[in-house]
């Protein structure tokens, strides 16, 4: 608190009551679809009254900060416009990151204001400065690793060791031990690197043994981790628009991430330690065809004829459509099957695609209409009277395990009863598992069929092949 | 004020804060998840305004240069967050706003469409 002993000026305390009474509005209008749009206008008005306020209260540390600002603006803006729709997942994860780094940086910044002045640290100042750099680089670094994850730098499967939890629970141990040496002396840089490394490692560590399926809970969390790490930083510099924004952030992230776990019918904890996707051991073989039993491919020929001639022919997308970018060409495909008078409907699974809302913001952009999409609750009773089901690229959120096998890690999840459709065809790449690394027994049902290949391609075919049906 | 004082009002601005925040997002529709998630990862962002604040009273090269690195990765998630939220709640729209592409039949979204959400696996 090396520079907040003073108040800020009168004006900077209004604006920056302003900026929160926009973000308070913002956040609520967020929470209805009809508001939504105009809620983030109105957060990102209020940030830039916060922005513009401490640039006029702090002019002279132009020099550096101008340029910094403009390329930290352009940078982020350049990436967020150029990246596909499929990619916004990792690109949350990766500003929440950068936040994160910015909180802890801050502290670290303020850390050595105050030793570098020769000064020791008192209490109030240790306490915040490491709960700042603790949450702040964890946050950093297990954001990383999601990212890393989701964007297919690593592998997206749970990385697991022994011992692991023994490990990280020393490590926090440790951390706290080094804290308490920090604050008890009142300084010491060489214990504060070590208390980021440490903090660092913490945060890659928690992120490595969760599946990449399991990612969007993660990203959830470390956003409300963010925030916390924001807000503490508030306390850091004795600034209350930080405290409140932060806090705002923590508070209701940390609602929504277990609205998202519930959503998965799993419980926080175990996403975060149960390593979902690792208890393949238990099933049939992990990759290729399951011994003993055999699947029926299909042809896109075939299944033209099939969806030509249909009445009712249910789409079920998941997260391989978003990988094909497919969603044109299913669109295409739809409205060939209506101009036949086939009624088209979506199966949208709560959990398909790789965040809430995936395959909603995939198929809107394709124009689909929102009337075709169907909730699980609605779509279900749908599939007993459909001709054709198509599943794109999803594979968990239709896997009959979830019903019927008390040992699949799925067991209890809802599905889409894709199975109970009178055939069943299956768009996939190849006989790999889902991202969750979980046999799907639907694809040996005898109702099954499997189109094999990138489900763009295939799609494309079926359109031509569905136009060259006589009506 | 002494600054013990100054951290007990901020704590106590802080506690009540959470609770706005918990109380805020009670009611969300699913489809909404994750452009909330994404317009909190923007409102994060704020921490900009503390880089500044430091930036502004570094006294040496190290603090200018952690200072500099703060208001970098701080602005990053202010743009980049309000970006990533703008084009998620740009498609919820549907075609009406898309020039350029044949507008199909777009029928008011929010009543039928409260779709689905949450995550992961395909």
């Amino acid at each position: 608190m090396l520079i907040a002993v003073s108040l800020p000026p009168d004006w900077v305390t209004l604006g920056y009551l302003a900026a929160i009474v926009l973000f308070i509005r913002g956040i609520k209008m967020l929470t209805s679809p009809k508001t939504a749009h105009n809620g983030n206008r109105l957060a990102g008005v209020g940030m830039l009254i916060a922005i513009g306020i401490t640039l006029g209260d702090f002019h002279n540390g132009w020099l550096y900060i101008i340029p910094a600002v403009v390329v930290g603006g352009l940078v982020g803006a350049v990436a967020s416009r150029r990246v596909a729709m499929t990619a916004m997942p990792q690109m949350v994860a990766l500003f929440n990151g950068m936040g994160a780094g910015a909180a802890a940086l801050i502290a670290l910044g303020d850390f050595h204001g105050i030793t570098g002045a020769h000064q020791s640290l008192d209490t109030i100042d240790s306490v915040t400065i490491l709960l700042s750099c603790l949450i702040g680089g964890i946050s950093f670094s297990g954001s990383m690793i999601a990212f890393a994850k989701l964007q297919e730098w690593m592998r997206g499967t749970p990385i697991t060791w022994p011992l692991q939890h023994e490990i990280n629970g020393l490590l926090l141990g440790a951390l706290v031990g080094v804290g308490i040496a920090i604050t008890v002396s009142g300084g010491g840089a060489v214990l504060m690197i070590a208390f980021v490394i440490g903090a660092l490692a913490l945060g890659i560590m928690a992120v490595l043994p969760v599946g990449g399926a399991d990612m969007p809970v993660i990203i959830s969390l470390l956003n409300s981790f963010t925030g916390t790490a924001a807000a503490v930083t508030g306390f850091v510099i004795a600034n209350d628009a930080l405290v409140v924004a932060g806090a705002l952030v923590g508070a209701s992230g940390s609602i929504l991430t277990v609205l998202m776990s519930r959503a998965m019918n799993r419980s926080l904890s175990n996403v975060l330690f149960g390593a979902f996707g690792k208890t393949q051991e238990a099933g049939p073989a992990a990759a290729g065809v399951a011994p003993g039993k055999t699947v029926r491919p299909t042809s896109a020929e075939d299944l033209a004829v099939l969806l030509a001639y249909a009445q009712q022919v249910i789409f079920v997308p998941g997260y391989g459509l978003a990988v094909a970018r497919a969603q044109h060409e299913v669109k295409a495909l739809a409205d060939q099957l209506k101009a036949r008078g086939v009624r088209v409907l979506y199966a949208i699974h709560p959990v398909a695609g790789r965040m809430p809302g995936h395959m909603n913001v995939l198929l809107a952009e394709a124009d689909v209409p929102y009337d075709e999409l169907e909730e699980m609750d609605q779509i279900n009773p749908e599939f007993p009277r459909t001709d054709v089901a198509v599943v794109i690229g999803a594979n968990d959120v239709v896997n009959p395990a979830a019903l019927n096998d008390p040992s699949s890690p799925i067991y209890g999840m809802p599905i889409l009863r894709a199975d109970q459709a009178k055939t069943v065809v299956v768009l996939k790449r190849s006989m790999r598992p889902g991202f969750a690394g979980i046999e799907n027994e639907l694809f040996y049902h005898d109702n099954t069929l499997m189109l094999f290949g990138d489900a763009r391609d295939s799609v494309t075919k079926l359109v031509a092949e569905v136009k060259q049906q006589a009506a | 004020m002494s600054k013990t004082d100054l951290v007990l009002i901020g704590f106590f601005i802080f506690v009540l804060a959470v609770f706005l925040g918990l109380e805020l997002i009670t009611k969300v529709p699913s489809l909404l998840h994750t452009p909330l998630m994404s317009g909190t990862n923007f409102i994060h962002g704020i921490v900009v305004i503390g880089a500044i604040t430091i930036a502004a009273t570094a006294h040496d090269t190290l603090a200018d240069v952690i200072a500099v690195a703060a208001v970098f990765l701080g602005t990053l998630n202010v743009v980049g967050g309000w970006v990533v939220t703008d084009r998620m709640l740009g498609m919820f729209k549907g075609s009406a706003r898309q020039p350029g592409r044949p507008a199909a039949a777009q029928p008011a979204a929010a009543s039928t469409a409260a779709a689905p959400s949450t995550e992961g696996k395909g």
